[in-house]
């Protein structure tokens, strides 16, 4: 496979050189290749070359079944892989206009809530990794591992389950669900004080990320920058806030929002969403209502001929489903509007005239997921 | 023969008129260096297994696992095992690589070591040289691991390793200046600089007891400074592995990275020594001028335990640098150094050279 | 500004779009040569300040290509779709937006890789997922692939 690497328009000035932080490196989680064209130490412009996780999903979708496509969405962004599937839920739900049972609202959000902790856990941990605080990373696994024996106990594997089916969920929730969610809240509302000691207060912390990889409210928006990354620069996007869907609507909490724009400011969106997301599950595990835990649908869906599309936040942005359908059981044409995509395309942006350390810094602050930008 | 734990000058002068007694003076001269290198060779190639060992438990315990465990007796083999497979390596021929430059680099770092070795004072009379320039001798020798590192990341031909080379090479130069500062605050204080009258001056009272506050103030800058030479903790940014993968020994494989890796640990073991020497006495026990019966109760205890035992306590307290602190942009380290941590060496010569001429050390 | 606003407003500004009827968004099929323009008096305006443009999608209608455009206000909080029509297969050219929304870049990128549909003035315009050497574009209805391509 020979490829062509052409990157474009650049002026090779006195000094200037390229190097590739190809797709096997210890810190960009995944296959991801970036040509950095360098002068000394400074980052003069960045491309990204992704493709390497391509699996041709949105083609894959063109001939599958509706619930069949939830297997496919765990598999892009896996950290939020519950959210990914409680999109095409809802655009299913919502094309059919059938109502989905209480309870199956409580026990999405819920669920959702869980994996975007567990999704920010494992960010904390190879965010410190990355800056050379080596011990973070089994902190936050440990804590970690936490959720993932619920998730075990309760649905069977401990990340990409499939849980959620169009009209409910696939089964009722264990009954020691309830219990050990509410011991894991009380256990790591102590630890995240943890993680703030060690690496939020730390000093050589501090000085590598504030100030660093800076990205005005504007840029944000215009670049479709969304999620945490989005917040940190003070752009409100929060579609549970804006567009609330399952239980959102019946929790209080706070949109963690900074104003500051740099990768500081994006560590504190993150460390403040844990928190809220801690506050969200405890408002709803206790009142969870009695009821099914599916509504009725028909044995094979069929999407009415039309357009449909639903956001949800994922723990990394805004995710949405995009369908076109014309009346078949499988859609026409699905197109998933993946956060990392857009987030990726801002780190150009975000990463010039800094150093490679600095890079290192503000990969880390966006927290991407290859198999999202490939699909 | 006499051996005493205690005193090794008996033993070793028994070895010397031995030899001499049974051979001609130049063959005497050639078996004595020869058992000195081979003992030096034996002891650093344990030492430095042990120390690898230990800082993987210390690393496992900061991080709430076990570390190695299995093979062997709380797994303490697992160096060995992973030497022979090292050892097993293939070893990896670069295209358009400087080769004698390629292959040399290893082979500077661990001579740098033996050199600085050589001229610390383990115990009472164990000591191979002796200068009456000692620590001259030693700042000056350990700066040449320098140029061991500058050949192995340029001649490896690969623009990782160039980054990590020029990087380490303009971190251990600026550091050196700390480090020799704040060794010559203590030489102020000993009013020698040969290791054996620095550590005979101690019989009363470690330094950093007697000099008190610039003592205190050189140690720390010390431990700082001595962490940055050697490429360690959270000035590790020439091997960072998540942002360069190795840094400087990328391309080295097989038994020549074994090299790098061990000589890390052993400049960590001198830099160590150095320290305890210096501040903490080196094989002197804890003595309080005066008080004669306490003094004669650490006396029990031999030197050579003291020795390893005020050594092994600051390689801990490395090792925890390591696995707590991220670790430090190139820019914030250079500030560090020339910002900080010089201009406080300098007054703090000053306050000691004062306090000196006072008379108001212990 | 609700949907009956919105609708009345983007006929004024282009009387050829074509409104169609959706549950959710207000959608208008714009002809390709007024869609830049339009762009930039969706933006700049500030009764409309469409600023957020958070999907930009292709789809292969077998005759011709649609690119669809779904864009947001933040400060407002009406949203919009837009769609451009190719006039046919073979010659599948739109302008870029890639100057009015900077994440319209790399979404271009996709759609010109997966699709094959030109964008006009595109400031970088390659493959982003397969190699600058693949031939055809795998999200078309005819495309046909032995080796990679299972069909059961």
């Amino acid at each position: 496979m020979k490829e062509v690497i052409n990157p474009p328009a650049v002026n090779i000035e006195e000094g200037e050189y390229h190097i590739n932080m190809g797709p096997q490196h210890p810190s960009t989680h995944g296959v991801l290749r970036l040509v950095l064209s360098l002068q000394g130490e400074t980052v003069k412009s960045l491309q990204p070359h992704c493709g390497y996780i391509h699996r041709g999903i949105e083609k894959m979708c063109e001939k599958d079944t509706y619930p069949q496509i939830i297997h496919l969405t765990d598999r892009m962004d896996y950290l939020s892989a519950h959210i990914n599937n409680h999109a095409v839920c809802l655009l299913v739900e919502n094309a059919l206009e059938v109502d989905v049972p209480e309870r199956v609202k409580y026990i999405r959000t819920i669920l959702d809530e869980l994996t975007r902790i567990a999704s920010h856990q494992l960010w904390w941990c190879s965010f410190g990794m990355d800056m050379g605080g080596q011990t973070c990373y089994f902190y936050g696994l440990r804590d970690r591992e936490k959720i993932l024996d619920i998730f075990e106990e309760s649905f069977g594997s401990r990340l990409l389950h499939s849980y959620y089916t169009p009209g409910g969920l696939m089964m009722d929730i264990h009954p020691n669900f309830q219990k050990r969610t509410k011991d894991f809240i009380k256990y790591f509302r102590k630890k995240i004080k943890d993680y703030d000691y060690i690496l939020t207060g730390n000093i050589i912390m501090q000085e590598r990320t504030k100030g660093i990889g800076y990205i005005s409210k504007e840029d944000v928006i215009s670049y479709g920058v969304t999620g945490p990354t989005g917040r940190g620069s003070g752009f409100s996007c929060d579609v549970r806030k804006h567009h609330p869907y399952a239980a959102y609507d019946k929790v209080d909490f706070r949109e963690a929002l900074e104003t500051a724009g740099d990768t500081f400011a994006r560590y504190m969106v993150r460390m403040h969403e844990m928190r809220e997301s801690l506050k969200i599950i405890e408002q709803l595990i206790d009142n969870i209502p009695a009821g099914d835990f599916s509504a009725k649908m028909k044995a094979v869906i069929k999407l009415p001929a039309g357009e449909y599309y639903q956001r949800v936040e994922a723990a990394r942005g805004e995710y949405g489903v995009y369908v076109v359908s014309d009346g078949n059981k499988s859609p026409y044409r699905m197109k998933f509007r993946s956060p990392n995509f857009s987030n990726l395309s801002a780190l150009d942006h975000m990463s010039r005239g800094y150093k490679i350390a600095d890079l290192i810094a503000i990969g880390g602050s966006l927290d991407y997921v290859i198999p999202d930008i490939d699909r | 023969m006499s051996f005493s734990i205690y005193d090794f000058t008996a033993f070793n002068q028994a070895i010397d008129k031995a030899l001499f007694d049974n051979c001609s003076p130049f063959w005497a001269t050639v078996w004595e260096l020869t058992i000195i290198g081979l003992v030096f060779l034996i002891a650093y190639a344990l030492m430095g297994l042990f120390l690898v060992y230990a800082e993987r438990k210390v690393c496992a315990f900061i991080q709430n696992r076990v570390g190695p465990n299995r093979v062997g007796p709380y797994g303490f083999f697992q160096t060995i095992a992973d030497f022979i497979k090292l050892m097993l390596k293939e070893l990896i021929t670069i295209k358009n690589a400087d080769k004698v430059l390629f292959n040399i680099a290893p082979f500077i770092v661990i001579i740098v070591n033996f050199m600085a070795i050589a001229a610390i004072p383990f115990a009472k009379g164990l000591h191979a040289i002796d200068f009456d320039i000692g620590i001259l001798y030693v700042v000056a020798v350990s700066s040449l691991s320098v140029v061991g590192v500058l050949l192995a990341g340029w001649s490896s031909n690969s623009k990782f390793s160039l980054i990590g080379a020029m990087r380490s090479g303009a971190q251990i130069v600026s550091y050196e200046l700390s480090v020799s500062l704040s060794l010559i605050t203590m030489i102020i204080l000993a009013g020698t600089m040969q290791f054996s009258a620095i550590v005979e001056g101690q019989a009363d009272g470690w330094f950093i007891f007697k000099g008190h506050i610039p003592a205190i103030i050189a140690f720390v800058v010390y431990l700082i400074a001595s962490t940055a030479e050697i490429n360690r903790g959270p000035f590790d940014l020439a091997e960072a592995e998540s942002e360069l993968t190795a840094g400087f020994h990328t391309e080295y494989s097989g038994i020549k990275f074994a090299f790098f890796y061990l000589s890390e640990f052993m400049n960590m073991f001198i830099v160590a020594s150095i320290a305890a020497t210096l501040f903490l006495g080196g094989w002197m026990p804890f003595h309080i001028g005066g008080w004669t019966g306490f003094n004669n109760v650490m006396d029990f205890i031999p030197p050579i335990v003291w020795y390893i035992g005020k050594t092994f306590f600051l390689i801990w307290v490395i090792m925890l640098f390591k696995w707590t602190f991220p670790r430090l942009r190139i820019d914030q380290l250079l500030t560090l150094e020339w910002k900080y941590l010089l201009p406080i060496n300098l007054v703090n010569i000053l306050i000691m050279a004062f306090i000196v001429l006072m008379g108001w050390h212990f | 500004m609700d949907k009956a606003a919105l609708k009345e407003r983007i006929l004024g500004l282009v009387p050829e779009a074509e409104f169609q009827e959706n549950k959710q968004f207000p959608m208008f099929v714009i002809p390709p040569d007024k869609m830049h323009a339009l762009a930039v008096r969706l933006k700049e305006d500030t009764d409309l300040s469409f600023d957020y443009l958070f999907c930009l999608s292709g789809v292969d209608m077998l005759k011709y290509f649609e690119v669809v455009y779904h864009m947001e206000s933040t400060t407002l909080q009406h949203q919009l779709v837009l769609k451009v029509r190719t006039a046919d297969r073979e010659n599948a050219a739109v302008d870029t937006v890639c100057d009015i929304w900077r994440t319209a870049e790399l979404h271009e990128r996709e759609v010109y890789d997966l699709l094959g549909v030109k964008f006009n003035s595109h400031p970088d315009l390659r493959r982003f997922f397969l190699e600058e050497n693949w031939k055809g574009h795998p999200l078309r209805k005819d495309y046909v692939d032995e080796v990679n391509i299972v069909e059961l």
